[in-house]
């Protein structure tokens, strides 16, 4: 899928991020990412995975270097990208449905395109007996559920995932993992994903970025060559079990450098 | 449920140990009626005069209800200018303070003297003493929205009054219901004050304060406890009433409205 649609969707080059007091977050981080791709980003705590996020998505301005998505200034391509927080981020006020339309809501779209395309999405994330139900309602998996369908309601081409489902027990992570799969196979958008587990990444991806930290800078890279339609039991394959054990030993020295 | 009944139990032996206590000290001491009148006296009190009674609070309703109202229109507005910068914040949150420590018994006869007597002047002051909590109340639950929700408003293009009323206005509800319950306490203090200076704005009595100061002037102290009786089931009126919209409008989100619930 990767080799015929090599256009980018997001061009990072020489991104180096500073803060008020000196500290250096990124250091030149340069990475082109195609459209279609599936690549996450893994790190030991503070090599800048979430920067490298708020940056692409315009929430953060770079110190020096440029970032362009789909041709765009970050900014200007928001229309295309949606970010889904580590938090579900959910409104308490609000119903699962009504969460779920946000986005339309805030973009202008009418209450009869909104109200068609939420329950589209409720159903498929699976959470139409909770449709009205209220965020303190949910577990925290049915939470994401909703955050997820809530991204995807304005049909972005780029999504930015800021570990998730760091916060969810395991089962509910991989059932979730399994789903973010399904519904890019039917959808096609690029994703950014940022986690701390290297399963979860190798999963996922079509691709895996290690960074390396103090400062943020990119260690290694690993393309992910295992078939595009995967399910849970790829999980228990030498050539899965082969690829995290790769991905973890660069993550090692990562860390140890 | 159980527990409710279990608290109001509790709550009733309390009274009624103090009105013995009440009752006791009379007799020890020997305290003559237009010092301190008996339990019984005051209920007398509180049947025979009760037409003037309702007629007293229902003035002071009005007052106290119109000042609260003021001061929760006024103070939303104030706390969504105050919303916009910090800069605002810093310039102007101190005069909020100053609203707040101004003592009301000394800027009442100035008030009444700009606006003259009766209900707008004593609903005035009302509103001058309720309206700092819902000030700085709000603007806490304005201001204090996590910043993942501000990005998620930004990433969807969202303008500032997108950000302002359906991000911040809703986030700060139960804030303002915070305000509104100290506010609702304080509005018929400040009422009753007000009449202590305003006097009777219509022919035949003023409020409970107007009242007061009248029954105190005559030694019928029976009706002066019977009207601070009256004083004391309006303030609790307030309370609950704001007690029951608040579970009204967040029960069905709001963690401390459930918790409310099952208490």
């Amino acid at each position: 899928m990767t080799s015929e649609l090599a256009v980018p969707m997001i061009e990072l080059s020489g991104l180096t991020k500073r803060y008020g007091d000196g500290q250096t977050i990124l250091n030149s981080v340069s990475l082109t990412i195609s459209k279609g791709e599936f690549v996450s980003i893994i790190g030991p705590s503070g090599c800048g995975k979430s920067t490298v996020l708020k940056l692409i998505a315009g929430l953060a301005v770079p110190t020096s270097g440029t970032i362009s998505v789909d041709g765009m200034t970050p900014r200007n391509a928001r229309e295309l990208i949606a970010f889904i927080f580590q938090d579900a981020t959910l409104l308490p006020w609000r119903t699962v449905a009504q969460n779920v339309g946000l986005g339309l809501e805030l973009e202008g779209i009418g209450k009869v395109p909104r109200n068609q395309k939420t329950s589209q999405l409720i159903e498929l994330v699976g959470l139409q007996h909770m449709a009205n139900a209220y965020p303190r309602e949910l577990s925290g998996g049915m939470k994401m559920r909703v955050s997820i369908a809530r991204a995807l309601a304005t049909s972005p081409r780029l999504l930015l995932m800021d570990e998730p489902f760091a916060a969810l027990d395991e089962m509910s992570r991989d059932r979730l993992n399994e789903e973010v799969l399904r519904l890019r196979a039917e959808q096609n958008w690029t994703a950014v994903f940022v986690t701390h587990s290297v399963a979860e990444a190798v999963f996922l991806s079509t691709r895996i970025v290690v960074l390396a930290p103090n400062p943020g800078r990119v260690e290694a890279e690993f393309p992910i060559d295992l078939p595009a339609t995967r399910t849970g039991e790829l999980r228990e394959t030498p050539e899965f079990e082969a690829l995290v054990m790769q991905v973890s030993h660069a993550l090692r020295t990562a860390l140890t450098q | 449920m159980r527990q409710h009944l279990r608290t109001a139990a509790d709550a009733l032996c309390v009274f009624f140990a103090l009105l013995l206590l009440w009752q006791l000290i009379l007799w020890t001491f020997h305290v003559q009626p237009y010092m301190l009148p008996s339990p019984a006296a005051v209920a007398r009190a509180v049947v025979a005069r009760f037409p003037s009674l309702l007629a007293a609070s229902a003035i002071t309703v009005v007052e106290s209800g119109a000042g609260l109202i003021a001061s929760i229109v006024v103070g939303v507005i104030v706390a969504l200018i105050f919303a916009q910068s910090r800069w605002v914040r810093r310039m102007l949150y101190p005069y909020t303070i100053l609203l707040q420590t101004v003592p009301i018994v000394a800027i009442a006869p100035l008030i009444l003297m700009w606006v003259g007597g009766g209900t707008a002047a004593v609903a005035l002051i009302a509103f001058i003493i309720s309206v700092a909590p819902i000030i700085a109340n709000t603007t806490q639950g304005l201001v204090s929205v996590d910043e993942n929700l501000v990005h998620l408003f930004l990433m969807h293009n969202a303008t500032r009054g997108q950000v302002l009323f359906k991000l911040r206005l809703p986030h700060a509800v139960p804030s303002l219901f915070v305000g509104i319950r100290i506010a609702s306490g304080i509005s018929v203090i400040g009422a009753i004050t007000g009449e202590l200076y305003a006097g009777s704005s219509s022919v035949g009595g003023g409020g409970l304060g107007y009242s007061i100061l009248y029954a105190s002037s005559q030694l019928q102290t029976d009706y002066l406890f019977a009207l601070v009786l009256a004083a004391t089931v309006l303030g609790f009126s307030f309370f609950f009433l704001v007690m029951f919209l608040e579970w009204y409008f967040l029960h069905r989100w709001h963690e401390s409205a459930l918790k409310m619930e099952v208490e």
